[in-house]
């Protein structure tokens, strides 16, 4: 079993140096889908947590508690639901997303919606509260004070932001319903992994598994050394 | 012109308490008026709401003879908290941030930081990050913060609570230097000494009213209120 392991880590090593096209591509559509799928979240997903975190109104705890609920819910299920949806048949059929890049973009925007709310809107109501004081009396407009509240959080928000790609990065059941796995197009390093596995290629399935890892803890690392560095 | 500030029977709950009551004041420019009074008496809501930061429940509020809100209230002071809170940036960013909400450009926020900074003896702390500071350099940050603006009502909420003697007497030096024309100061203290020492008028409040309301010398040798005269003889029970 050893010797298969060692066997799979050498050949992967030889695929990521000798700069195999098809191993690179496939990454690059990775980080596509789960950078864009994160920025896409942001739009919606910021906002959101600026209200919650920042404003008080009947029914945020009900809220807060659904966006905490849905951090752990299982990517198979929202691909499944995301798929009836977008199927041509389905009532967003017409925006031909099923089995694109795109769509994977748009699910896994879906998937990292809570991560995103949950951890900024926690931080954002562990600022202190009379920075809002502070910054009307400055003379702060309401969109100068919650972008200057959000500054002050904004390690926290940075942070949101690299576990939703990571989250998206690594996910496996979206990626594979919306996309369909289809090689050049919608395949991704999570459904080639899966894929290469069962097809008992396991130097390749080793190689695309590395980059994944190493990818997911660079990132999170170059974040942390520039947190360090800054302070 | 000489800005003139008044409130007209203030009132403020919340819920059932009631945090002020009918409490009228006038104030000019020009001259420093101290709030004095135990904790609870009412003095940072008062602030508050003069700050435009609190909605008063009853009264109106007017500045130079106009009806004022307190939206407009918000443009025209700058109020200095008790607890000081800095922005997690450096000094320099830290004064700055009023200047830059107000769209000014950036050469005259260059020439206006320091001449903040030096009047709060804190020449050459623009680079500093202000979180990092002391307790005392941060309360002067913060005074300079409010003075860059050049505010028509400067609100003091306790600016020297919790300092050394060193640091309060360099924040009501620059305080003092403030006494202008153009500006009204109103600043809360429990510090009887202080407000002898800064007061050009001297309000006492109580359990959400003024009790008492002269300058220094009437209010320390001739009170009118027994209250005062409690207050200050340190027999108020509350």
């Amino acid at each position: 079993m050893f010797d298969i392991i060692i066997d799979a880590f050498q050949k992967a090593l030889e695929l990521i140096f000798s700069g195999d096209s098809e191993l690179f591509a496939t990454a690059s559509r990775s980080v596509y889908a789960a950078g864009m799928g994160t920025l896409l979240a942001c739009l919606w997903s910021i906002p959101i947590a600026v209200l919650l975190g920042l404003y008080s109104f009947r029914g945020k705890w009900l809220i807060k508690s659904l966006f905490n609920a849905m951090l752990g819910v299982p990517t198979v299920a929202l691909g499944l639901i995301l798929v009836m949806l977008l199927s041509k048949s389905g009532p967003a059929g017409f925006l031909h997303l099923l089995y694109t890049i795109n769509g994977i973009v748009v699910g896994q925007a879906i998937l990292v919606t809570p991560i995103i709310v949950s951890y900024t809107s926690s931080a954002l109501s562990a600022t202190d509260v009379q920075l809002r004081d502070l910054a009307k009396t400055l003379g702060a407009s309401h969109l100068q004070t919650n972008v200057a509240i959000l500054r002050e959080a904004m390690w926290a928000t940075v942070l949101s932001l690299i576990s939703a790609f990571n989250r998206g990065f690594g996910e496996l059941g979206i990626a594979l319903m919306v996309g369909g796995n289809i090689a050049y197009v919608t395949r991704v390093l999570t459904t080639s992994i899966s894929l290469e596995a069962a097809k008992g290629d396991y130097a390749f399935a080793v190689a695309l598994a590395i980059i994944l890892i190493s990818m997911v803890i660079g990132i999170t690392v170059i974040v942390n050394l520039v947190e360090r560095l800054r302070e | 012109m000489t800005p003139i500030l008044e409130l007209d029977k203030i009132g403020k709950n919340y819920r059932a308490l009631r945090a002020l009551d009918s409490m009228s004041l006038k104030a000019t420019g020009g001259r420093i008026i101290v709030l004095i009074g135990v904790n609870g008496a009412g003095k940072t809501t008062l602030m508050r709401i003069i700050a435009g930061l609190e909605e008063p429940t009853a009264g109106d509020i007017s500045f130079n003879g106009q009806n004022t809100i307190a939206k407009e209230l918000r443009k025209i002071t700058t109020m200095v908290f008790q607890r000081t809170i800095m922005f997690n940036r450096s000094v320099y960013d830290n004064v700055a941030f009023g200047l830059r909400v107000r769209g000014v450009k950036d050469e005259e926020i260059a020439e206006k930081v320091p001449q903040a900074l030096r009047l709060v003896g804190l020449t050459n702390f623009e680079k500093r990050n202000a979180k990092k500071t002391s307790g005392g350099e941060q309360q002067r940050i913060a005074l300079a913060r409010a003075f860059v603006l050049f505010p028509q009502i400067l609100l003091l909420d306790e600016p020297t609570a919790n300092l050394d003697p060193n640091n309060a007497t360099i924040i009501e030096r620059a305080i003092t230097s403030r006494r202008k024309d153009d500006e009204i100061i109103i600043m809360a203290t429990h510090n009887l000494a202080q407000a002898r020492r800064l007061a050009d008028e001297i309000v006492h409040i109580y359990n959400g009213r003024i009790v008492e309301r002269s300058n220094p010398d009437e209010f320390f040798n001739d009170p009118k209120s027994d209250i005062t005269k409690k207050f200050i003889n340190g027999e108020l029970e509350y």
